[in-house]
């Protein structure tokens, strides 16, 4: 296998309720500009993250439809879906072609547009992502799943909201500092708690937003990096994880198993362990899976991610920064583009430039996507070259 | 949905029907081909006790369109007694005062309609013991 890089990244200006946008106007602006910064004059195939273009407008079939508008075809195209985790997933997969040889340029897109539908089709299209027969039928949406989550690791570890409310705190300071960020504000332990319950424990402000966005990536071998890029950043790892599809048939109701197999596999693949990552983007649709994630990922022990999360270990200045771009929190979370996104963060800070929230001499950072309520993990570490 | 559909897991929504790995005794609600943890094909059919216990819960105050007309409504995961878990609405409770570890029973109710003139969907509920 080769190794491989990334060479170029684009995003929209700014993520969020972008009406005058459509979801092919989101992903070719992202794309193009990812062809632009890496230099690149074509590109041998595209893998597409999107989660469900068809329930949030009515399109399938998009991987076709964004090589055309994209002015890419022939090339051979194709769409990866699997919920919150299509990014990551996608990620891999452009990551499998390039290292096996198949393809020196490929292009790995995500977007999601889902603003076009109202808050109560988008609850709906967000419940596809559980086991619709077993959960969603019985009336649990997304968040519920999660607020279950939360509610049982109060249970069994002593977790408080002021816990969860510090991850969502942190992440909105970080991206008062990023200018692509969706909520560029800074909000208080306070402005969370009293904010409107969506499931209990988790209130609206635990909760990542409905968002517009896309993000994209130009990868190549790393031994031809340079030619189109003085400062590439190597993949070290990319793996891919699964688990129970319902949250009821998990061993624990509070540990991330796929996250735990992914990162797992990854750290042996990069030859690291959690101790030697600089800086780290964690799935954060809801605050209570940040709180998990650290855990589950290494950086604290099982049961004290509250704790450590309110300790400041995962502030820009902690001992472990995680979500420097805000967190899928304050940036947004546009399903299918968020795992394609957490890597152009990592892929900024390694190359020093991530501006006022840039972890000072960052080296190796990890990106963690999540499908579902943890039926997928993505985990990514990225190296300076 | 069409009748197909929901005419086809009538054994488990109306009567809790499963499945007990004879490999290694894992329950499984929905049944299943192949059992994940030993790898048997080898099951036995089996019907999940009524009662049950409470292993975490919420109160739904943002419901997809199906439930809009019940919001707030509270939704439980509960480990039955002898084997097997449910996400389930739970009924005929006050959802601030429900427990972690708390006792609930399984009734047959309507979940939810297709529409006004669609499918009336039938299936379990917990409500407290
Ligand atoms: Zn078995």
């Amino acid at each position: 296998m080769r190794e491989v890089a990334i060479i170029g990244v684009g995003m929209n200006d700014r993520w969020g309720e972008l009406w005058e946008k459509s979801l092919r106007d989101l992903y070719v602006e992202a794309a193009l500009r990812a062809i632009d910064d890496a230099g690149v004059d074509h590109i041998d195939s595209m893998y597409v993250a999107c989660m469900s273009s068809g329930l949030f407008t009515g399109q399938e079939h998009v991987s076709s439809l964004l090589a055309d508008y994209l002015g890419v075809a022939p090339i051979p195209a194709v769409r990866v879906e699997s919920a919150c985790a299509s990014g990551g997933n996608a990620l891999r997969l452009g990551w499998l072609e390039v290292a096996s040889g198949a393809s020196d340029l490929v292009l790995v897109g995500g977007v999601e547009k889902m603003t076009d539908v109202d808050g109560s089709q988008a609850t709906l299209a967000l419940a596809a992502a559980s086991d619709f027969e077993w959960e969603a039928f019985n009336g649990v949406t997304f968040p519920g799943l999660y607020a279950m989550m939360a509610r049982r690791h109060m249970h069994e570890f002593g977790t408080t909201p002021e816990q969860l409310a510090a991850a969502s705190v942190k992440n909105h300071h970080n991206g008062t500092m990023n200018p692509v960020a969706q909520f560029q504000m800074e909000i208080t332990v306070e402005t969370v708690l009293n904010s409107v319950l969506v499931a209990d424990p988790l209130h609206i402000l635990d909760c990542s937003p409905v968002t517009d966005g896309a993000a994209a990536v130009i990868l190549c071998p790393a031994d031809q990096a340079k030619k189109f890029n003085s400062q590439p950043v190597k993949i070290a790892a990319s793996a891919v994880a699964t688990d129970a599809m319902a949250l009821h048939s998990r061993e624990s109701l509070v540990t991330i198993g796929s996250a735990k197999a992914a990162a797992e596999k990854a750290y042996k693949q990069a030859g690291v362990g959690p101790g030697e990552i600089d800086l780290a983007e964690v799935h954060d649709c809801f605050t209570i899976s940040e709180i998990c994630l650290v855990e589950d990922l290494g950086f604290t022990e099982k049961g004290k991610g509250g704790e450590f999360t309110e300790s400041g270990a995962t502030a820009l200045d902690g001992r472990i920064p995680v979500n420097t771009s805000g967190g899928l929190k304050s940036k947004g979370h546009p399903v299918g583009a968020t795992g394609v996104a957490q890597a152009i963060e990592v892929y900024k800070q390694l190359r020093g430039e991530a501006g006022k929230r840039q972890v000072k001499g960052a080296k190796r950072g990890l990106c963690h996507n999540m499908g579902g309520s943890g039926g997928t993990s993505a985990v990514h570490i990225l190296e300076v070259m | 949905m069409t009748v197909a559909r929901i005419w086809r897991e009538r054994g488990r929504r109306y009567r809790l029907e499963a499945a007990r790995c004879k490999g290694c005794g894992k329950v499984f609600f929905p049944g299943r081909l192949v059992c994940d943890k030993c790898g048997s094909r080898e099951f036995e059919e089996i019907r999940l006790s009524d009662k049950g216990k409470i292993l975490t819960y919420t109160v739904i105050r943002v419901p997809p369109p199906a439930h809009t007309y019940e919001t707030p409504y509270a939704v439980a995961i509960v480990e039955l007694e002898g084997g097997g878990r449910i996400t389930a609405m739970v009924a005929d409770c006050d959802p601030e005062k429900l427990e972690i570890g708390q006792n609930v029973r399984v009734v047959f109710r309507k979940i939810s309609q297709d529409g006004e003139k669609g499918i009336k969907f039938y299936g379990y509920k917990v409500v407290p013991a």
